[in-house]
């Protein structure tokens, strides 16, 4: 590796005022064909170029992104890795992740501050109860860790939580999945695209995709605002974009974007040191290395690119972080923003071919696609070497809602949508 | 977050609605002749438009009564308001 980091370095850099870092990856400009192009320098994108060039030997490749790499919604989730999904195609494909993610800095070189700090879901009422213990079984046959936990014991795992059987949604109890956690998501894009760029894949920003040129029904290249360049296949990442990509291809997905909102508070002393989620009343919460409280809001419920969010849907995730952390009652928020989620009727991703050869999806991650980075850049690089897909990512495809086998994980998938 | 003009109530907050999503997909007549693919098509697949789109509200904490609405996505800005029955307005 041209520029490791380790020990070693830091201290030698140290010497010279650690002005000669070297950049971590290049600035180039566009050639005129590529054997593989990447639309979406997200997570996902950059997690597709580096396994398309690592495991499929693919390098001479391009990633292609309209802003800065990571801008989009890999810069604006709340970091949240967990793999307790209910069903089996679900949790082949999350645990699948989660196990690249407990080696990734490793296999990076590139500290991704992955900290499995553990991940609770409460549960409010009895049939809450029913959901996660069930979910906590299916969750054990396919070899992901998951207790359940009684109020007492929610209550010594995460003391801050009020657990008085007056409050309007009582805790019941809670599911905790221990390799769960946290990633620190910059360090996720930075560190694929450094890998990425060192087996000589393309990064080009500020390169927005104008156009898909195609040939009946195959691929020939794309129409970019840095000019037309040429490819036979196509990878689409592009996440709350994705529709507006297929439409460019004149093809239509099962998607709606909307916007997800998530805020952040002043930073405070350690308070949280573990991931807590409600479904039932939507709010979760945890506390950044920073100190900052890390807090989920829902979706708008209407199709929106703005990148906003509306007030009342902060407002409604603020009430009930109160009514479940009354120590955070005189907490200041101070930084809140949106990104566009592209959510699938069954709240499952898309990891496809399509019907035009040479042109891949890799979206409908809605609300939860953080947590998948490693695992969906994998399976999407196999997928599009291979013109098949993994065994992992079959089920994920976009026949299903055609044949109507659909992965169902609204409210399986521990976060209502 | 913004302001809906129902044609029923005058103007209200966009949290008394619900969106119902994209209009004018029509239901189709002869449901048992449906190939899969145009169930999917009539089911699941969307425009999900960046810009102009038409859509379908309801007024639920209000009148709650459906209504159309032309709305730009791309900056949340009501184009058009119109009942259920008239004809879209064209640009």
């Amino acid at each position: 590796m041209k520029n490791k980091y380790s020990i070693f370095s830091l201290i030698k850099n140290a010497f010279s005022q650690h002005e000669n870092w070297k950049q971590a990856w290049g600035d180039p400009e566009p050639k005129t064909e590529y054997e593989a192009i990447i639309i979406g320098g997200g997570g996902h994108g950059l997690a597709t170029a580096y396994y398309l060039a690592k495991k499929h030997n693919m390098r001479n490749i391009a990633v292609l992104e309209k802003g800065w790499i990571g801008g989009g919604n890999t810069g604006r989730n709340t970091t949240i890795i967990r793999s307790n999904y209910l069903w089996d195609a679900s949790a082949g494909l999350y645990d699948h992740a989660l196990k690249i993610w407990e080696n990734l800095s490793q296999e990076l070189n590139y500290n991704i501050m992955f900290s499995q700090r553990g991940v609770m879901n409460l549960a409010h009422n009895l049939q809450d109860v029913r959901d996660l213990k069930r979910r906590t079984h299916a969750n054990r046959l396919n070899g992901i860790d998951a207790v359940w936990l009684n109020t007492d014991q929610v209550k010594e795992f995460c003391p801050i939580i009020n657990t008085s059987p007056d409050i309007r949604y009582p805790v019941l109890g809670g599911t905790l999945q221990r390799r769960a956690g946290t990633a620190r998501h910059d360090a996720v894009a930075w560190g694929y695209a450094r890998g990425a760029d060192e087996m000589g894949v393309d990064i080009i920003q500020n390169c927005e995709v104008k156009g898909i040129k195609r040939n009946g029904d195959k691929v020939e290249g794309v129409e970019t605002s840095k000019g037309f360049i040429k490819t036979k296949k196509i990878g689409v990442v592009a996440a709350g974009h994705s529709s507006v990509i297929a439409n460019m291809a004149g093809i239509k997905l099962p998607l709606e974007s909307k916007p997800l909102q998530a805020l952040v508070s002043e930073p405070v002393k350690p308070i949280i040191d573990t991931v807590v989620m409600s479904n039932a009343v939507h709010a979760y919460v945890s506390q950044s290395d920073k100190g900052e409280l890390v807090i989920g809001a829902g979706t708008d419920a209407y199709v929106s690119y703005t990148q906003r969010g509306s007030h009342d849907v902060v407002e409604g995730t603020l009430k009930a972080i109160l009514e479940l952390y009354p120590i955070f009652s005189r907490m200041k928020m101070l930084r809140q923003w949106g990104g566009i989620v592209d959510i699938c009727p069954d709240a499952s991703p898309i990891i496809s071919k399509t019907n035009i050869k040479g042109l891949y999806f890799n979206c409908g991650w809605g609300t939860g696609g953080f947590k998948a980075t490693p695992g969906s850049g994998d399976l999407f690089a196999h997928t599009i070497a291979n013109d098949e897909p993994h065994k992992l990512n079959a089920a994920f495809n976009l026949n299903r809602f055609v044949s109507g086998d659909l992965v169902d994980e609204h409210g399986a998938a521990a976060v209502a949508h | 977050m913004f302001l809906i003009n129902c044609p029923y109530c005058g103007e209200r907050d966009q949290s008394e609605f619900s969106c119902g999503g994209e209009a004018h997909i029509v239901r189709p007549k002869q449901p048992t002749e449906l190939s899969d693919d145009e169930w999917a098509e009539y089911l699941f697949m969307r425009k999900n438009i960046k810009g102009v789109q038409f859509e379908r509200w309801n007024h639920a904490h209000g009148c709650r009564k459906w209504f159309n609405m032309v709305r730009d996505t791309s900056n949340d800005k009501i184009h058009a308001v119109y009942k259920m029955g008239e004809k879209p307005p064209v640009e």
